[in-house]
């Protein structure tokens, strides 16, 4: 037993000499980032390649490939490669939390980078919150997510609840002989479309456009064909759909076809935005005239924006319009930590988010960044962008109204079916 | 609320109702015989639905006329697996490890539909998936009116392969007891292949269906395989009577309590009554009591 302790005794004090030794090593090769010379910088990602949400987890994960493969051609983050160590999550909420907190205490990762969908950023936030690391993110705009009391999260896009401001505006700003007098509101009870909802109705309501259908339907729902017939027994000539994906929308799209129902307007908070897959699942005819409020597209003026989609489609292929708007989101959330980097001169989680929050001015392909004290980018400017035309599809910017780059909005959509 | 939603639901839910009775019967199917639980039907149904897919994307055929490929094809992916799988199967854990089993098969079609088609989500195209007709102001779609004819005319040949001929004889002594069935010259590892075969091959039906009302890729299956569990727990495990009329029950609860109350209550309804049917029914609508201790 005696023998047992001294050899324990004995085993801990090699293991404290050598853990200093290392420590020695380490400190003296440190560069100005605090990483050892040479070594990369890992940044862990838990993104959802598989379940509900894998299309924009797919598209997420193009956008942070993007991002690190540009960093590392000009040579990374203070003369570090970036290492992204990404982890599916299935779409899970619980699974996230799970994936960043082995990023963080096993895979020992420097810095964290957000999920996809607000259902998501809000656990994880509060998961990463919890070893100090700064999670900036580009799709958890709900409000929850800022409710949470949290400082270590920061939303390069939109706040989500605003979205569809510039829509229901020009709703109700249509001359009173052609503005429409009826609509739906129907959404699934996810934290990025109920939001939505209250603030176009606040707009729509006084302009005299009088609800009809209003209900929330829980995510879980596959068979949307019965919400959509009674929503469609309604007959409102406007239906906001609060959706998350493609799926429902064309689910939707296609239950109304089939009951003989065309609204004059269509707008869905998700799912119009996914490009060719949107246009695959609805068809080419049914997709003009279908409206999504977004922050982004890929014919943006922006000068990074274009680079940016220029480097995309050399790599992956298609068309400008064609990009999904989360590649765009995925892609400033690398650049906002790679500024924040610069300017803090290295990986401090603690210092990062000292930075985000001194009101400082920052550049993405979405345009400007400015987080106030919620992590919020409150001036980021919501868009409405609408296909048009019945083959090749154009994805175009129609709101606001006045701005050089919409275009004229097709009004009222055609009808389905037609 | 007015008549005309009412009338939609209830139309919806018998349609819609038909065809995830079809998938159930697959899955009640294999349980009754083999004793096997079989969680990897969703993704099945699933492989189905892509099956269908290339053949309309890369030799332009029809969904309908597909079938007459991917039934047999899927016949022939069911005795695979079974011989590959699920017939090593032995002993009193085989219930058990048949979940385990049929979940590895399940992540390992997945992984392989997601590497050939990717995440992205597709959905099958007719000239026929968006049209209807209506009668008075209820509309049918052609294509949910097809999946009620196709699963009311599948299971109609599933009941006479059953009950009026030599094979469905021995199906049900299967089902009745194996080893009995065993005793009177039945060979019941056959049967259990090819019930394993038709099983799976039902899904063919019901995925082309599934995959032209709905957009999906392969994690769809997760919703798909916990609906059709809850549809042969309702029915009785092994009942296909019982499979088809919770099929169609479900959806109909589901879809009337939508409708009447609210979208949010509509799965939730249908739960209570799973849960009220199994406190008063523990072995499920038309579920035999003790029928698989031993």
């Amino acid at each position: 037993m005696i023998r047992n302790r001294k050899y324990f005794r004995a085993l801990g004090v090699t293991a404290v000499a050598g853990a200093s030794m290392l420590t020695l090593v380490t400190t003296s090769g440190a560069s100005s980032g605090g990483l050892a010379k040479g070594a990369p910088v890992k940044i862990g990602i838990s993104l959802s390649l598989s379940g509900d949400f894998s299309g924009d987890g797919q598209a997420f994960q193009q956008g942070y490939k993007l991002w690190a493969a540009d960093v590392n051609k000009t040579g990374g983050l203070l003369g570090h490669q970036v290492s992204l160590d990404i982890v599916s999550d299935a779409s899970s909420p619980t699974q996230v939390v799970t994936n960043y907190q082995k990023l963080i205490s096993t895979d020992h990762v420097n810095l964290t980078f957000g999920p996809f969908s607000s259902l998501l950023t809000l656990p994880a936030a509060k998961a990463v919150s919890r070893y100090g690391y700064a999670m900036v993110e580009g799709a958890g705009g709900a409000p929850s997510v800022f409710q949470a009391g949290l400082h270590n999260v920061f939303d390069v896009a939109l706040p989500v609840a605003n979205s569809l401001v510039p829509f229901a505006t020009w709703v109700s700003s249509l001359p009173k002989s052609v503005r429409p007098k009826t609509v739906a509101y129907v959404t699934s009870n996810d934290p990025f479309t109920q939001p939505q909802i209250p603030v176009a109705q606040k707009i729509m309501g006084p302009a005299g456009i009088k609800t009809v259908y209003n209900k929330v339907f829980p995510g879980e729902v596959t068979d949307f064909t019965p919400i959509a017939d009674a929503v469609a027994a309604q007959h409102p000539q406007v239906v906001i759909l609060g959706s998350t994906d493609v799926p429902t929308v064309s689910a939707f799209m296609q239950a109304f076809e089939q009951s003989g129902f065309s609204p004059k307007v269509f707008i869905a908070t998700a799912g119009p935005d996914q490009g060719n897959t949107f246009i695959k699942a609805v068809g080419a005819a049914n997709a003009d005239g279908v409206m999504v409020p977004n922050t982004w597209y890929g014919l943006a003026a922006n000068k990074q924006s274009r680079q940016m989609v220029a480097e995309y489609i050399k790599l992956y292929g298609g068309t400008p319009a064609g990009v999904n708007g989360d590649v765009a989101e995925a892609y400033a959330v690398g650049q906002v930590v790679a500024q924040a980097v610069k300017a803090t001169g290295g990986f401090d989680n603690a210092k990062i988010i000292k930075y985000l929050h001194s009101n400082v001015s920052l550049a993405t392909v979405l345009g400007g960044a400015k987080f106030n004290s919620l992590g919020m980018n409150p001036q980021m400017t919501a868009y409405t962008f609408q296909w048009q035309g019945t083959k090749g599809n154009k994805f175009v910017q129609v709101n606001p109204v006045h701005d050089a780059n919409s275009v004229k909005i097709v009004f009222p959509k055609p009808v389905w079916g037609k | 609320m007015n008549s005309t939603a009412l009338l939609s639901a209830a139309k919806d839910g018998l349609l819609t109702g038909s065809v995830y009775a079809l998938m159930a019967t697959g899955l009640t199917l294999i349980f009754g015989v083999m004793d096997i639980i079989n969680l990897a039907q969703g993704i099945l149904v699933i492989l189905a639905a892509y099956l269908s897919y290339a053949l309309q994307i890369h030799w332009h055929i029809d969904l309908f006329v597909g079938l007459l490929i991917t039934i047999p094809t899927m016949f022939v992916v069911g005795i695979v697996i079974e011989r590959l799988f699920i017939g090593r199967l032995k002993g009193p854990e085989k219930t058990a490890m048949s979940i385990l089993v049929t979940y590895a098969v399940s992540l390992l079609i997945e992984g392989a539909l997601n590497m050939t088609f990717s995440v992205n989500d597709v959905q099958l195209q007719g000239w026929y998936v968006n049209r209807s007709f209506a009668i008075g102001s209820v509309h049918f779609g052609y294509i949910y009116m097809a999946g009620f004819v196709l699963a009311a005319v599948l299971l109609s040949s599933l009941y006479f392969m059953l009950y009026r001929t030599q094979f469905g004889v021995s199906v049900r002594a299967s089902l009745a007891d194996q080893t009995s069935a065993a005793l009177v010259g039945i060979d019941v590892k056959r049967v259990s292949t090819i019930c394993f075969g038709i099983g799976v091959a039902v899904t063919a039906a019901g995925g082309m269906i599934y995959g032209a009302t709905n957009s999906f890729n392969a994690s769809t299956s997760y919703d798909l395989i916990s609906r059709l569990l809850t549809i042969i727990v309702l029915g009785g495990m092994g009942s296909l009577g019982g499979a088809m009329l919770a099929g169609v029950g479900m959806v109909f609860i589901g879809d009337m309590v939508g409708v009447i109350w609210s979208p949010v209550w509509s799965s939730m309804s249908y739960f209570i009554a799973l849960t009220v049917v199994l406190l008063i029914r523990p072995q499920g609508l038309f579920g035999k009591q003790s029928a698989r201790v031993a």
